[in-house]
């Protein structure tokens, strides 16, 4: 698996809804997006997934036509549209904290982007209302913005957005101003409403959580690159490098060098049993999550693991009703294990000598490249 | 303990009232005073001589009185008609782009609030006398001081204020919404109808009051630059005090005060209306 051209390699089809192609995009010196390929198919639910300035607003904003690419090519359905204005796309967005217009009421809001097409003022409003109470907003119509809650004026954008039935709707931090379970009530709502309309939903998060509950596929950011798409468990089970393996979920990275296909070497020589594609001597690193590591007593493990297994010392254990999670000190860095807690489970105290093992084809090694959040 | 502390607040609320008192009475025991002499039946500015609409009757009646009226108040429409264009522009223009030089641009446009009246009526008389001298030798178009050169005056320091005015209102404004107009199918000019101007029309109205008044109550620069025929009417009263007091002043002082007085109030109204909504 390539790194950042790893969409690109993918086919190009024509009725792909979204196709970014060597994208570039530049203020003065500081380079927001590098060379970005990048495929969204149609009906899909595609998130873009990274920290606070990685790009991914950047280039949600060049889909909308809000920015323009500095190279490279942008496509909706077939059509070149790098330096087309908003107001020409087939495209709405949703925006960060919804940008209602506060002059107009809800109707007036959800009305305006069909008004602007030339729709008669009777058609846009039919159609608004219509919209309106698709997102159970139905009597609302005649409030301003500043008289709804949180929750309701994001359906309102929702609806502004989705009345124009645009062929693709982008959505930038949708859920980022709602509480969090709100934000976990219209999580489900957006899911089933994508779902309904089939319309390809592209939605830019630094919330991984979200970002894996609701997609189809996840493209992960960093610096303006892309570094990996994929589905939330090819991100989870097999990141692409250090950034991703870290940045999707919990894990242990633990620094190692390569001895052989199967053998890596860890900080204290201890050899390990993990496949892996890399030269001998290479510096890479093993993600090992905390929920597929089991711990035990020293002399305790299983035959088959003996060749991933580690000894450690519990440091602290944290018990958080379903699970306890350890910290385990093995000889230079301390990992985090997480065990299943039943009433007939063993608890290890702090201080006590214990073993860890885990399945081999539960680690995953990738290059020491990449950064570390 | 207590006891002192509550004496020494009550001693300080007592002398604040009183400075508050004497402010107030430097302020408007003027204006009380005016007022009052501007109903004085007496041909002497300062003597009571019961009370008497008379000076009104004169202001409405004196040819010359309603000759400068009229030309104040064409001035001032036209002046502020212009420079709440230009201002507002100059506002858009140095909020919404990012370009060379803006800087500077910037620094410059406020320079006429800071320049003083009388260098700015200096700097206008010679530039006006140049312009007119330049276009006769070279086009041989004859033109001489008048309307157009008091009511370009005025534009040429209305524009900054207005601009100032417009620009907190802009700055407040969140620029995601004109972007979201856009993505709704307005073009930049539906997005400026229907979402920037309602959104800045208080700012605009406000500063367009402001210019308004402005124009009404300059005297030094206008008087500079007005040819004959052009006469305004603080330059008018201001004329009049030269040639021998008359309670015709108070009067006229009064109207423009209250006229000055009614347009600021709405220009702070206006200002405030809607003010929660900008964002």
């Amino acid at each position: 698996m390539g790194e950042e051209n790893e969409a690109g390699d993918v086919a190009s089809s024509a009725d792909a809804a979204v196709t970014i192609t060597g994208v570039t995009k530049r203020f003065g010196d500081v380079v927001a997006v590098d060379n970005v390929n990048l495929e969204i198919a149609d009906g899909e639910f595609f998130a873009m997934l990274g920290p606070s300035g990685c790009g991914k607003t950047t280039t949600l904003r060049m889909i909308a036509g809000l920015e323009f690419p500095t190279e490279g090519s942008l496509k909706i359905f077939g059509d070149e549209v790098g330096t087309l204005p908003p107001n020409k796309r087939p495209v709405n967005t949703v925006f960060q904290n919804y940008a209602l217009f506060p002059h107009m009421n809800v109707l007036d809001n959800v009305a305006f982007g069909l008004k602007m097409q030339g729709a008669s003022k009777s058609e846009a409003a039919s159609a608004a209302s219509e919209m309106i109470s698709l997102v159970q907003l139905g009597g609302m119509e005649k409030r301003k913005p500043s008289q709804l809650s949180g929750g309701q004026q994001q359906r309102v954008a929702l609806a502004r957005a989705l009345v124009n039935k645009p062929k693709v709707l982008l959505l930038d931090e949708p859920l980022g101003a709602l509480d969090l379970k709100l934000r976990q009530e219209m999580q489900t709502e957006l899911k089933s409403l994508q779902r309904e309309l089939g319309v390809s939903f592209v939605f830019v998060t630094h919330d991984q959580e979200e970002a894996l509950t609701m997609s189809d596929r996840i493209a992960v950011m960093h610096e303006g690159k892309l570094l990996q798409v994929g589905s939330a468990e090819e991100l989870y089970d097999r990141p692409v490098n250090r950034f991703v393996a870290d940045f999707i979920g919990q894990t242990n990275l633990i620094d190692a060098t390569v001895a052989d296909a199967d053998m890596i070497v860890l900080a204290n020589g201890t050899k390990i049993m993990a496949p892996n594609p890399h030269l001998a001597g290479t510096k890479v690193a093993m993600s090992l999550r905390p929920e597929s590591i089991s711990i035990g007593a020293s002399d305790d493990i299983p035959e088959e693991f003996q060749a991933t297994s580690l000894q450690g010392e519990v440091s602290n254990v944290v018990y958080l009703g379903h699970s306890h999670v350890y910290t385990v000190e093995v000889d230079w860095m301390p990992l985090e294990v997480r065990t299943n807690a039943t009433p007939t489970s063993q608890v290890y105290k702090p201080g006590s000598q214990v073993a860890i093992w885990w399945d081999r084809r539960s680690d995953w090694v990738v290059p020491d490249e990449g950064f570390s959040s | 303990m207590s006891t002192t502390q509550k004496e020494l607040r009550g001693a300080s609320r007592w002398a604040l009232s009183l400075n508050a008192v004497l402010v107030y009475a430097f302020f408007y025991a003027p204006i009380a005073l005016l007022v009052l002499y501007s109903f004085s039946d007496d041909d002497l500015v300062g003597r009571w001589g019961g009370f008497t609409l008379d000076w009104y009757r004169a202001f409405g009646q004196n040819d010359e009185v309603q000759n400068a009226l009229g030309v104040s108040v064409r001035v001032a429409i036209i002046s502020t008609l212009i420079s709440v264009v230009l201002g507002t522009m100059a506002a858009l223009a140095l909020e919404r782009f990012r370009f060379r030089g803006q800087r500077v641009f910037d620094a410059l446009l406020y320079l006429p609030v800071i320049v003083p009246d009388v260098t700015m009526a200096v700097m206008m008389l010679l530039f006006f006398t140049q312009g007119i001298s330049l276009l006769d030798s070279i086009f041989g178009i004859q033109l001489s001081k008048g309307i157009a050169t008091v009511a370009l005056s005025h534009i040429a320091f209305s524009i900054s204020f207005v601009s100032i005015v417009v620009r907190a209102r802009l700055s407040g404004m969140n620029e995601k919404l004109e972007e979201a107009a856009q993505d709704l199918y307005a073009s930049k000019w539906q997005t400026f109808r229907h979402i920037t101007l309602p959104l800045i029309a208080p700012g605009v109205i406000g500063g367009g009051l402001l210019a308004l008044t402005l124009s009404l109550d300059d005297v030094v620069i206008t008087q500079f630059v007005a040819g004959p025929g052009s006469t305004t009417l603080p330059v008018y009263v201001f004329g009049l005090i030269r040639r021998g007091v008359s309670p015709l002043i108070n009067a006229v002082s009064v109207v423009m005060l209250a006229a000055s007085i009614l347009l600021v109030l709405l220009s702070s109204l206006a200002q405030r209306a809607r003010g929660g909504q900008a964002t």
